[in-house]
């Protein structure tokens, strides 16, 4: 129970820094969103309207009350108001997860069978040459970069082969390629990390016990190496939904999807600073739930570590 | 009945030749024939070194080697021009006057890939100047002063990790603005995390050695002490940390030059070259797939470097 509060608590500072910092950088510096979006002159803005306009966007009173004002309104859900677009930020994200969600819940599911399957060939595969290219190919992946990536999937099975086609595809279609783009460079962590706990548990003693005992290789396998090689891959989870997150904006980007990654690549290159901070702080919030439920469900599935836990 | 025979047979063969070589090395006469087995013993033991580095490995520096030196020298590695091109020869696949083919104004890829590498290359410095520089000062801070600080760094440190490292690098880059040098300080920035965590536990490791108290027993102040002892014992680690985010940095930076944050158009970056390139993937393969495997192929060997010197610790 003290660890579970202990837990939270760490969670909660990590998240009041993020925001803390992200509002300092994007919004107390210079290179304010309004001057530049309003203060060109084609728009013909007198300098009063401008400070209307400012008044409007709750910019022209002191920092430490926008601040407030801010934290209070991510409290309540409220992200502000996007200086491009003119629209609440929560109805700009609100449009935009549909898109997203289920190129990034297709692409971690893919990533994740892809690793289990790498790493299990590569401890199993019949010939040592083919076991030594399955073990290199996540060093492949992770130097890969994954724009490139999208585009040479497009090349070869857009225009080469035609498997898939560029336009007029439904939206099934339109995701197979996406999906792998993403999922390519997320597999790899974890097919190393699973191939590298593949390898210990399999030297383990109890292991070789169950060996002797008569065990086949595929009870071995299934019921004693497997459950316990795939625990240590679950502490990297936050780590990979992390990655999903940035994968996405470069996925959307060369694939030319609506979703936040879009919104996002917009957001910079426009400097719609409420939209960026909004998405930062969301990433973190899944990144520091996904950590949370990590830790508080790993000791329910490795019992040892909840004896270590009390011992201690 | 062969037993018998083997065991003469085996003294008379190979006792007196070691008793010779050995002896008078014992006690300080080198003859001349052990004179000679010492003078080859270097250059044998090197070679023997050399058959034990893996053909990857020695792979890996060279394509570094190679990327280095078109970094510093590139006239040197081809005699045409990576901003102005042959109209005329626009769109041309591989061939030997065109080792990677020519883009849609007729500029010989191959030339802006070899000129783009010191764009790449001193990016990835500077990320990871920024992230070592900051990192170990963090980490060092952190594990040798421990209390407070310790427990203030290593918050900050949670908050750079939980924020996904590309939205992290697009929030710095909306700071400071687009550029080449930008770009790579918001690269360099995301790696600060990982620094400051690998310096710290090394910090911490080193502090509990016994030659450390025993510098501190003997008068060392903290800061003497950081200096000379726990510093450079801590730095191997630290080291091949650098070399892997040479080559995250190298990714990193392409993907901020694609998405048209880093290095404005016509440096050749070689982010910016895959994006240019992106108009032609129906006809034109080359101009995407070339400076692609580049990447690949030194993301890849700054990696296995790493890798290597991880394993030396």
């Amino acid at each position: 129970m003290a660890y579970l509060a202990r837990r939270t608590g760490q969670a909660l500072i990590v998240l009041a820094i993020a925001f803390t910092a992200t509002f300092v950088m994007l919004q107390a510096l210079p290179g304010d969103a309004i001057l530049i979006r309003f203060e060109s002159p084609e728009l013909g803005l007198s300098p009063e309207q401008i400070a209307d306009i400012r008044a409007a966007y709750g910019a022209d009173v002191p920092p430490l009350q926008q601040y407030l004002h801010t934290l209070i309104g991510f409290l309540q859900g409220d992200f502000g108001t996007s200086v491009q677009y003119g629209t609440p930020v929560r109805e700009l994200i609100g449009s935009a997860l549909p898109d997203t969600l289920p190129l990034a819940g297709l692409g971690f599911l893919v990533a994740v069978v892809l690793a289990v399957a790498l790493a299990f060939l590569s401890t199993l595969a019949p010939f040592g040459w083919l076991r030594r290219v399955l073990r290199a190919l996540p060093s492949v992946f992770v130097s890969v970069p994954v724009f490139w990536l999208g585009i040479v999937l497009i090349q070869v099975f857009s225009f080469q082969l035609r498997l898939v086609p560029v336009i007029g595809a439904d939206p099934v279609q339109a995701l197979i390629l996406p999906v792998l783009t993403l999922a390519i460079p997320i597999s790899a962590p974890l097919a190393q990390i699973l191939a590298r706990s593949i390898d210990e548990v399999q030297l383990s003693p109890f292991v070789a016990v169950v060996r002797a005992k008569g065990a086949g290789p595929a009870r071995v396998l299934w019921r004693d190496v497997a459950r316990n090689a795939l625990l240590p891959a679950i502490t990297i989870a936050g780590v990979l939904i992390g990655e999903l997150i940035g994968g996405a904006v470069v996925t959307e980007t060369v694939f030319g999807r609506a979703g936040i990654g879009r919104i996002t690549e917009q957001a910079v290159a426009n400097q719609d600073v409420a939209v960026l901070q909004a998405i930062v702080i969301l990433a973190a919030l899944v990144f520091v739930l996904v950590n949370l439920a990590v830790d508080l469900v790993y000791p329910i599935l490795d019992p040892r570590l909840k004896r270590k836990a009390v011992a201690a | 009945m062969s037993a018998p025979v083997d065991i003469p047979v085996r003294a008379d063969a190979a006792a007196p030749p070691v008793g010779i070589a050995v002896l008078p090395a014992l006690d300080g006469s080198v003859p001349s024939t052990a004179a000679a087995a010492a003078a080859a013993g270097p250059a044998a033991r090197a070679a023997r070194r050399l058959r034990s580095v893996p053909p990857g490995l020695v792979l890996a520096w060279l394509v570094i080697a190679v990327v280095i030196a078109w970094a510093l020298v590139p006239w040197l590695f081809t005699a045409q021009d990576p901003v102005s091109g042959v109209p005329a020869e626009k769109l041309q696949g591989p061939s030997l006057a065109h080792l990677f083919g020519t883009d849609a104004i007729g500029r010989d890829l191959f030339t802006r890939v070899v000129y783009g590498a010191v764009h790449s290359l001193s990016g990835a410095f500077v990320a990871v100047t920024v992230g070592l520089a900051g990192g170990t000062l963090l980490g060092v801070l952190a594990g040798s002063i421990g209390g407070v600080v310790d427990a203030v760094v290593m918050r900050l440190v949670d908050v750079l990790l939980a924020i996904p490292g590309l939205l992290l690098a697009l929030s710095i880059i909306i700071l400071l603005g687009f550029g080449t040098v930008n770009a790579a300080i918001a690269v360099g920035v995301g790696s600060i995390a990982a620094f400051a965590r690998v310096s710290r536990s090394e910090v911490v490791r080193v502090r509990q050695a016994d030659f450390v108290e025993a510098a501190f027993g003997s008068g060392g102040r903290l800061s003497a002490v950081l200096v000379r002892h726990v510093l450079p014992n801590s730095l191997t680690a630290v080291i091949g940390l650098a070399a892997l985010q040479f080559g995250a940095a190298i990714l990193a930076i392409s993907t901020l030059g694609f998405l048209g944050y880093g290095a404005p158009p016509p440096t050749p970056e070689w982010g910016l070259l895959i994006a240019e390139g992106r108009n032609y993937v129906a006809t034109s393969w080359w101009l995407t797939v070339l400076p692609g495997l580049v990447v690949v192929a030194v993301v890849l060997s700054a990696n296995r470097i790493s890798q290597s010197l991880g394993r030396t610790r």
